[in-house]
């Protein structure tokens, strides 16, 4: 988001790759198969696990007081029972990152969850019935996409008081867009295909095609889509955090961690910036990697048949 | 050309209306409503009465946006800043200018960097080279761009003393124009961004096109290899970057932001960032409008510019 969030311009491998890629692929291999074979794909999925590990299973085993600042240890480089020292405040740095970790992976896979669910649907509506409707639909979505996200997101953390539940719904508000229109272009092949034709032969409604047919017959580009979107969504929550919005302490979130860092970087205490930039970094990078990683596995053109 | 200029441009006219809308009702959504936010919140009932009849808040929501938008399209009033005491056009004027010349400056060199280097990657294609150079493209792509600015504070201004850690400081654009040391952070940050994103984009509209069978058929007439890149490749590869850099305009103005609050360097971001942590809303409201309205017209331009490359676009 914050910057990412462009709509990707989709760009096909040249037949020749994709023939290189189809004959070392086994006949029939399932999409898990495709996934397991790519090892950066794997790598991410392992990076993934761990964070998550230790954002909800580590304050279990590590505990640390997240609650009240104590400002007699501010500031303490690592060791003493604080393995990563303390910050400005006294909280210790390990601990901060857990708790901070929770909200930003929580919001992320939110958001995305919510942003991918009424994409889905927006964009399944709009392409199933064409004509003026979709029309409508699609400027709808073609305005909102030239809002500059992280202007508006700002705007709105400097109107309203900022929680957890109303930041995954304004992340989420500009998230949708671009599963739509992913979708809506799916559904617009999808809806000429023979058993769209039959349930509308045999009477089957419109719900029934998009809920039953279209949309499992989607899942792959929705699957796909909604990794990035988590990316997205965690990105964006830094930078809202670097940039003084995150929600207010003693709640912890990794960009504002970052932005009260920065006020030490002179005196070399290096515990309070790189941690946790490392950990934005390959949260990132590691749903990036699953990201393509899906994307290759879902490719129908690449499955050996 | 005629037709389909009229139909891009009507589009976004009507896209710049919804924002304006959207924007307008925003200022609705204030805590208790704009005369709160501008005279503070232990103002009197009879001191928020006068400021809504003289702003003209009593009155139907519609007629409200008729007078906004009739104050700024016929009067080209912005709104004025009660934080900072000046008009918001004026604030405008003095930073939109060192904006548009940061980000034109890395705007310029990511694009001189990343089309090369995406043909490079797209002919080494799957070389030991190319891995290494996706392998960056990937890790810039991921980076957000205030760490990648603070990681680049962290080595060339802390460890190796060689560069100021802040942007120029002066009022002025000639200002950051005479300060080169102090831009190359900002514009470092911003470019390697840019051409993480860019050069995968060429890289794989490059690899695409060396497929194509134009490409046999110069290269069977005899043209060299340099020659069938740059005068045939090129042209043809370069379209889908065209309309990501007009799509790109939101992207380029929040890395501005974000960039401008690292290096504190005074620009519309920067301007931006520090109305939101002062509550400022005229400014606020008025630089999104304006904010808004470039992305349209970015949007805009990269479409004009598809439709004079690839007479395709305007047929269908």
């Amino acid at each position: 988001m914050t910057d990412q969030n462009i709509e990707p311009v989709v760009l096909e491998e040249p037949e020749e790759v994709s023939q290189m890629v189809r004959a070392k692929r086994k006949r029939g291999a399932s999409v898990f198969e495709v996934f397991l074979e790519n090892k950066l794909a794997m790598a991410g999925a392992v990076i993934i696990v761990l964070i998550a590990l230790f954002c909800f299973v580590g304050p279990l085993v590590y505990h640390s007081n997240q609650i009240s600042s104590d400002l007699n240890i501010a500031n303490t480089a690592p060791g003493h029972g604080h393995p990563l020292g303390t910050d400005n405040v006294g909280y210790d740095e390990l601990g901060r990152l857990m708790a901070g970790g929770q909200s930003s992976l929580e919001i992320g896979f939110a958001a995305a969850m919510l942003a991918g669910l009424f994409g889905v649907l927006w964009g399944a509506v709009s392409g199933y019935f064409g004509g003026i409707i979709d029309t409508v639909m699609m400027r709808i979505v073609d305005a909102l996409l030239s809002i500059p996200v992280l202007f508006v997101l700002l705007l709105m953390a400097a109107l309203i008081h900022v929680n957890q539940l109303n930041l995954t719904l304004a992340v989420a508000f500009f998230a949708w867009l671009v599963p739509a229109r992913l979708i809506r272009g799916e559904t617009l092949t999808l809806r000429t295909r023979e058993y769209i034709q039959a349930v509308k032969g045999m009477g089957g409604g419109a719900g029934r095609s998009i809920f039953l047919h279209i949309v499992p017959n989607a899942l792959g580009t929705i699957v796909v889509n909604i990794t990035f979107q988590v990316a997205d969504a965690i990105l964006a929550l830094a930078a809202l955090g670097y940039l003084g919005f995150g929600i207010p302490p003693p709640a912890a979130n990794w960009g504002s961690m970052l932005s009260q860092g920065v006020t030490y970087l002179y005196a070399g205490e290096w515990w309070l910036i790189y941690p946790v930039g490392i950990l934005i970094v390959l949260t990132v990078i590691s749903l990036n990697f699953i990201g393509d990683a899906l994307r290759d596995a879902f490719d129908v053109r690449l499955q050996g048949r | 050309m005629t037709r389909f200029l009229i139909k891009r441009i009507g589009q976004s006219v009507v896209v710049v209306i919804l924002v304006s809308m959207a924007t307008f009702s925003l200022l609705h959504l204030l805590p208790g409503g704009a005369a709160r936010a501008e005279l503070g919140v232990r103002s009197s009932p009879s001191a928020i009465h006068a400021f809504n009849v003289a702003n003209g808040y009593n009155r139907p929501f519609l007629d409200q946006y008729w007078f906004y938008v009739d104050r700024i399209l016929i009067h080209h009033n912005l709104g004025y800043s009660y934080k900072l005491n000046e008009p918001v056009s004026t604030l405008l004027s003095m930073d939109l200018p060192k904006s548009a010349y940061l980000s034109g400056l890395a705007l310029l060199i990511t694009i001189v960097i990343a089309i090369p280097l995406g043909i490079y990657q797209a002919v080494r294609r799957n070389k030991p080279d190319d891995y290494a150079l996706t392998g960056f493209s990937f890790i810039g792509y991921s980076m957000p761009t205030f760490w990648l600015g603070l990681l680049l504070i962290a080595f060339f201004s802390v460890f190796l003393k060689w560069l100021p850690p802040s942007a120029p400081q002066t009022p002025t654009v000639s200002g950051s124009i005479t300060d080169p040391k102090a831009m190359i952070l900002p514009v470092l940050t911003l470019t390697i961004v840019g051409v993480a994103s860019f050069s995968r984009y060429m890289r794989s509209s490059a690899i695409e096109n060396l497929a194509q069978d134009y490409i046999r058929t110069a290269r069977a007439k005899g043209v060299t290899k340099t020659g069938v890149l740059f005068r045939h490749m090129l042209r043809n590869a370069v379209l889908p970057i065209v309309t990501l850099l007009g799509l790109s305009v939101p992207a380029l103005l929040s890395g501005n932001l974000i960039t401008e609050s690292v290096f504190n360097y005074p620009g519309v971001g920067l301007l931006f960032w520090t109305s939101t942590q002062t509550r400022d809303y005229p400014t606020l409201l008025a630089l999104t409008l304006v904010v808004a309205i470039f992305t349209v017209i970015g949007n805009l331009i990269a479409d004009i510019c598809y439709g004079i490359i690839d007479h395709r676009v305007r047929l269908s």
